[in-house]
């Protein structure tokens, strides 16, 4: 133990020795990390190999507090690019890693990911964007949705069908596409809650060079699988999305904030649309609807789906940490109360505004963000995989109960599928 | 928060669940609930001499074993999975809780060594018909020369019919509420049975009549809630417990039975129905182990009781009711068991309080924190 606390203060002196004479708030922001990218520090938990040092999580934990303390910024952190990184890193060629991992780090390219389709929501593994090779490049034609940050991309994690006559699991294939080319069209999609978080892109016949495949075709469905497992995983020293730096004036820090702004720009209902259960003590007291006794029945329902949920969460937590087997899978689990959650908030919130649960905007209450909630609220039990998917994963999963039967385990060819008008 | 259990906190949960598997499964609790009692003696003092069971959360220095709230946890889950219908209940949680949190130094020496041993059992009565707790209480307390001398009726609802000792709620001459001891045989105690829908959990009203009684500790009624919200969360672990059992039971039935050419268990409305019950489940298991973690450390959510039991109960009931729906029409058989659990979640739901009783008092409470912030 000793020892490894030693390490670590070496690791301290070392990082916050580079930072000292490296640390410069006046250069651009890519500028100072390339540096970093040359001083090794962007991706301590990387491979030496891929600008990193192979450190443990406590040694990257340690890396990104001395950052935090000399608030140096590190690498482009956060959004689609974490499953760029994370995807290119473990299952890339030398070629692709070359190509990419830097300018990721450095935050020169933006990426998005291109899974769902409007015919394969819930079904992703039905998708039917099409990727065919013809004089030796692959062309690719279909639709995709609900892809943050499509919009200003540069790159986009590629789900699409390469054979046909195989079941529908076997026929995927993972591309690394270039969204700078005539071939792809980017729209904004509006929701219903007013917002446009999100795109539709429509792909026609875009080109993908078959260096820009990962994995060998077919391993689609696999490699998906994976990216997805990143979603939760940290890859690079001082993910800050915590930290803005807000009284920090040089022009590093204003990048730095525009940076964030862009990437968190499609999440800001997000609060709202997990039922803002913060808020309803606050105002069931300032409107008086504390002293009705059947909405006090309805707020400590609310109160007791959340504080227990959160206390699932910790508990699974202290599981894993533990090394215990816990067949329950807290994900599924947490999911669904969280969706109950916001139904049960939106419907409290309703009922402590009586008939002003009618307006909206600056005319609603909080200035809005309460009629925010009741318009996002729906979105809480779909997103991420809808409370059904998770109902079957339980069910299955952990109850053992046996799996509907499948009509769709022949050639995907055979299979049936929504027919989408572009 | 729940933490992973430990080798030795397997073994202790083992040996418990084997013993009342093998002691204390459906075929017997049916031939228990046609006797008088109510359950079988013999396993009961096995209970108590082999695996001292009613010694679990007691002090050492009070006979006891001393053990934590894990293993307090594991005694209370085991019983309500088995419907256990001892007195384990009244005596060792309701009665010794009661003397543990009220009792001076020497009531503590002199009464908790028999109820651990068992070779006393206790009952409690904290209940009015009017009000679930026993602030409600109308058995008076007046002084005598040498103690106090009881007066009026209460619903000592668990095992009053084989106690040989009784804590009572009553009020006293200042009109605050105190617990108080009496002797189950002495003169003025007079114990008439109820008839109940739960056949595994006996109850009994209790008329007292210038009946001897002396008085436990200096008669804090403070002591009254905290007993209160001891009781609460054990009933919410023995109510997770059941429902734990009936919950895994039904979903084995479902993998069994077969009707349309395929097991139920496939259908995807039923499944559904599994999953929501199974997410209820895991709430209300987190809620009523931080409620017993929040009493055992006295931090956290003051509510944390009412919370946990409020949710037990619902679950309870929620399980309940599918048991029987998911079984068709067996499940609403006498032969078939689910009816045993089904009575059982009915009796804890309103057993020291309803959901809707606890969910009021959280939102006091949590109001009465906000004031005096």
């Amino acid at each position: 133990m000793p020892r490894e606390e030693d390490c670590l203060q070496s690791i301290r002196e070392e990082v916050g020795t580079w930072l000292d004479s490296n640390w410069d708030p006046n250069r651009p922001l890519v500028e100072w990390r390339e540096i970093l990218l040359a001083g090794g520090w962007a991706a301590p938990g990387w491979p030496e190999e891929y600008f990193g040092r192979g450190f443990n999580p406590a040694q990257v934990a340690a890396v990104e507090q001395v950052f935090r303390e000399k608030k140096a910024l590190g690498a482009a952190a956060g959004g689609p690019g974490t499953l760029a990184r994370g995807i290119v890193l473990a299952e890339g060629t030398e070629d692709q890693k070359t190509r990419y991992l830097r300018p990721l780090l450095t935050g020169q390219h933006k990426w998005c990911q291109l899974f769902s389709e409007p015919g394969s929501g819930s079904d992703l593994a039905g998708l039917s964007t099409k990727a065919e090779l013809r004089d030796g490049r692959w062309i690719v034609n279909g639709q995709k949705v609900w892809t943050t940050s499509a919009h200003h991309a540069d790159f986009g994690l590629l789900l699409a069908r390469t054979d046909w006559d195989v079941p529908k699991h076997q026929g995927i294939s993972y591309f690394l596409l270039n969204m700078r080319q005539p071939g792809i069209e980017v729209r904004p999609l509006k929701q219903m809650n007013g917002y446009a978080s999100f795109n539709e892109v429509f792909i026609t016949d875009a080109i993908v060079d078959p260096r820009d495949m990962v994995g060998a075709a077919g391993d689609g469905w696999r490699l998906a699988s994976t990216t997805l497992s990143f979603e939760r995983q940290k890859f690079v020293v001082t993910a800050q999305l915590e930290e803005r730096y807000a009284d920090e004036t040089a022009p590093i820090y204003e990048e730095y904030r525009r940076e964030l702004d862009e990437l968190l720009k499609p999440y800001s209902w997000y609060p709202q649309r997990a039922g803002r259960v913060d808020l309803v003590l606050p105002r069931a007291r300032q409107t008086g609807a504390i002293a009705d006794p059947v909405l006090r029945q309805e707020i400590a329902k609310l109160i007791c789906l959340d504080r227990a949920t959160d206390l699932v969460a910790a508990a699974a937590e202290a599981h894993s940490r533990s090394g215990a087997d816990r067949v329950v899978p807290a994900g599924s689990i947490g999911k669904l109360a969280r969706s109950e959650i916001s139904r049960q908030a939106a419907h409290v919130h309703t009922h402590i505004s009586g008939m002003d649960a009618l307006f909206d905007g600056p005319h609603a209450a909080e200035n809005g963000l309460v009629a925010e909630v009741l318009l996002s609220s729906p979105a809480m039990s779909i997103a991420g995989g809808t409370d059904e998917i998770q109902k079957n994963i339980i069910s299955e999963r952990v109850l053992g109960l046996p799996k509907e039967a499948r009509t769709d385990t022949g050639p995907f060819r055979d299979v049936p599928r929504n027919i989408v008008s572009g | 928060m729940s933490l992973p259990l430990t080798e030795e906190q397997t073994h202790f949960q083992d040996v418990v669940t084997r013993f009342l598997a093998d002691n204390a499964d459906t075929a017997r609790l049916r031939r228990q609930i046609e006797l008088e009692a109510g359950y079988d003696r013999e396993t009961w003092r096995r209970l108590c001499c082999e695996l001292c069971l009613p010694g679990t959360h007691i002090p050492e220095e009070y006979g006891g074993h001393g053990f934590g709230p894990v293993e307090f946890g594991i005694v209370m889950h085991a019983m309500g999975r088995f419907l256990y219908s001892g007195p384990f209940m009244a005596s060792a949680v309701m009665a010794a809780q009661a003397i543990l949190i009220a009792g001076s130094e020497d009531q503590k020496r002199e009464l908790l060594q028999d109820i651990a041993s068992g070779s006393v059992v206790a009952a409690l009565a904290l209940d009015e018909w009017t009000r679930p707790d026993a602030l409600g209480t109308r058995v008076q307390a007046d002084r005598t020369d040498n103690g106090y001398r009881l007066n009026g009726s209460a619903t000592v609802l668990v095992d009053a019919g084989v106690a040989e000792l009784f804590i009572a709620a009553a009020r006293g001459p200042d009109n605050s509420v105190s617990l108080y001891c009496i002797d189950a045989g002495a003169s003025g105690v007079a114990v008439s049975s109820l008839e109940t829908i739960d056949l595994t959990r006996r109850a009994a009203r209790v008329q007292f009549t210038d009946a001897t009684a002396d008085i436990l500790g200096v008669g804090d009624s403070l002591d009254i809630e905290r007993l209160w919200d001891h009781l609460c969360v054990a009933l919410a672990l023995e109510m997770l417990g059941g429902a734990e059992e009936l919950f895994y039971s039904t979903v084995e039935y479902m993998k069994m039975r077969v009707q349309f050419g395929r097991v139920i268990g496939s259908f995807q409305a039923l499944k559904h129905r599994c999953a929501d019950l199974l997410v209820s489940l895991e709430l209300a298991r987190a809620a009523s182990q931080h409620a017993l973690h929040c009493l055992a450390s006295g931090e956290g959510d003051v509510y944390a009781p009412n919370m946990a039991k409020a949710m037990a109960s619902e679950v309870y009931m929620d399980v309940a009711r599918a048991a029987i729906q998911l079984r068709g029409g067996i499940g609403f058989t006498w032969e078939d068991d689910t009816h045993l659990w089904f009575r059982r979640a009915k009796s804890s739901e309103v057993l020291l309080g309803s959901p809707y009783w606890h969910r009021e008092r959280m939102m006091q409470r949590i109001e009465e924190l906000a004031h005096a912030a």
